[in-house]
């Protein structure tokens, strides 16, 4: 009885809730920022120098936008979003709220990531395949994105961390979710028994992505 | 036919124009194996790589097979690289994929075959190269030489005319390149392939080529038959890969040979003259002596040949060199 009621003010249905909320919102933006990430990171690589489709001006004018939106306070960018979000989820409230700036704030940074494990692809390797008369859409999905698909799948694995931190982030802007809980509840009542309960919960959750996406990533190195 | 008329190729360097090939014509007869030797930045990856323009050149016209490659538009020259293998140094095998569908790519890429196609041909493949054991393994876990086995069954997936082979045995052991020099010969008599391949080494040209051609600086220096450019080198160039290839000093050579007695020749016999007892006869006939100060007995790709200097005294020296010179023999007067 002691153990339980030091955690007197933890409301375990609301922890629950909580729970499910920031699973969604890190699900739904991981998938978003996927989806728009990996074709910028293909697209920052073939531009970049001494590469396919070698464009100085798209490169330099794709990596001005990429560094200015990484540049940016995630804070500042769930503000800054909030007309566009309304725009296009008709809320800037709960999870539906919080997806746009989450996949708006991690989609540079995966972006990034996908280039440099796509440069890290030996250039033989787009040789070889070239030396075999593929088109460039067959470089790309059938020598470039196999051979880069353990660094892929480590960038997607950096990216959702990331994502678990900046949606304790989007409390702030009334998200729900862990962080917002924490916030409300563990900072701003002093319910420190809460705090502890979300932090271990996020913390769980980083080492479950951590170490399934260190699986993965052995998996396809195929060494 | 590969042809090449008057190609050059230069680089454009922080912009500075680097010449890497200079204005060469060049023709490969079908079902050859050509080499191409020379240190590295001689320029000879570069021609390599202009007769499958991954390199396209700056001036002149390559033709193959009567068609002029240079012209070709982004759709002909896939196709036309569907038909011209390449092996690489580093193999440049995809390591996320099997041994099986590493063979498979350019197929799959082709997209002319159906799956179970692509399957009996690869199999078909793995089986000549003698790796049919090794189908679902991934490249980390195969030797180099069993990597380069691989490469050469992707090369051959396409049933290509022409196979470009890029410094393919440099990363290997001696053994290995062996194995592998064997293999590419095999193909080329079973399958009537044109073979063009570039090296450093002197002993690659000997085991597997027809036809050699020296490049420096951008420049094919010399070039011919095999055994000729081997046995009578003109070019500094070429005569240092020779005396690499025979770890000869030329200095010390001379040093050594300078307490010798007598006249210094060398005499090189080339295909059944190797085998014929000409250095007794003659000596008996003319009354000469020799001593044998150097000498090789090997072979040039299926031709053998012999290459001995000797010293000779006393006799009918003359008599001895006229019976030399009117053999099927190629007699030089050293000293």
């Amino acid at each position: 009885m002691e153990a339980l009621s030091f955690f007197a003010n933890v409301d375990w249905s609301e922890i629950w809730l909580a729970t499910l909320d920031t699973l969604m919102m890190l699900g739904g933006s991981l998938l978003f920022t996927i989806l728009l990430g990996l074709p910028l990171g293909v697209l920052l690589f073939l531009c970049g120098p001494r590469q396919l489709f070698e464009e100085k001006r798209v490169y330099a004018l794709l990596s001005l936008i990429v560094n200015i939106l990484r540049s940016l306070p995630f804070i500042i960018l769930l503000i800054v979003m909030i007309p566009f979000t309304v725009l296009i989820t008709g809320t800037s409230l709960g999870v539906a709220g919080a997806i746009p700036p989450l996949v708006v704030g991690a989609t540079p940074f995966f972006a990034r990531l996908v280039e440099t494990a796509l440069r890290e692809v030996d250039r033989g390797i787009i040789e070889a395949t070239q030396a075999m008369g593929a088109t460039t859409r067959q470089i790309i999905l059938n020598a470039l994105l196999p051979e880069a698909r353990p660094g892929i799948f480590a960038a997607i694995t950096v990216t959702a961390i990331t994502l678990v931190s900046y949606t304790a982030m989007a409390g702030v802007v009334g998200a729900g979710g862990l962080g917002d809980l924490a916030i409300r509840f563990g900072y701003q009542r002093f319910q420190t028994d809460v705090m502890i309960v979300t932090v271990v919960l996020l913390l769980v959750l980083v080492q479950v992505l951590q170490s399934v996406g260190d699986k993965l990533v052995v998996h396809f190195s195929r060494k | 036919m590969i042809e090449f008329q008057n190609v050059h190729k230069t680089y454009r360097v922080a912009g500075r124009d680097i010449p890497a090939l200079h204005s060469t014509s060049l023709s490969v007869e079908n079902g050859q194996v050509f080499g191409l030797i020379g240190h590295s930045g001689a320029g000879k990856s570069t021609l390599l790589r202009l007769i499958n323009r991954l390199e396209a050149p700056s001036g002149g016209k390559i033709i193959v097979d009567g068609e002029d490659v240079t012209a070709f538009n982004a759709d002909e020259l896939r196709r036309f690289r569907q038909q011209v293998g390449m092996i690489f140094q580093h193999f440049n095998l995809l390591a996320s994929k099997t041994v099986a569908d590493n063979v498979a790519l350019p197929l799959t890429l082709a997209g002319e075959l159906s799956r179970s196609e692509i399957d009996r041909r690869v199999a078909e493949l793995l089986d000549r190269v003698g790796l049919s054991d090794h189908a679902k393994k991934f490249p980390a876990q195969l030797s180099g030489g069993q990597k380069q086995r691989v490469g050469i069954a992707r090369a051959l997936a396409t049933k290509p005319k022409i196979l470009l082979c890029d410094e393919a045995t440099s990363a290997l052991d001696p053994q290995t390149t062996a194995s592998v020099l064997q293999l590419l010969a095999e193909i080329n008599r079973e399958l009537k392939l044109t073979i063009v391949l570039i090296t450093h080494e002197m002993d690659v040209i000997r085991r597997v080529c027809d036809r050699v051609a020296v490049m420096d600086a951008g420049v094919i220096v010399e070039h011919g038959p095999v055994a000729d450019v081997f046995l009578h080198p003109k070019h500094p160039t070429t005569r240092r890969f020779v005396q690499e290839d025979e770890q000869i000093d030329e200095d010390e050579q001379r040093d050594d040979f300078a307490h010798v007695p007598g006249r210094i020749v060398r005499l090189t016999f080339q295909g059944d003259a190797t085998y014929a007892p000409l250095l007794g006869t003659v000596a008996r006939e003319t009354g000469v002596d020799y001593s044998i100060l150097a000498g090789r007995i090997d072979r040039i790709k299926d031709t053998p040949y012999g290459q001995l200097t000797l010293a000779i005294t006393g006799g009918d020296m003359d008599a001895a060199f006229a019976r030399f010179t009117a053999a099927d023999v190629h007699m030089e007067v050293l000293r």
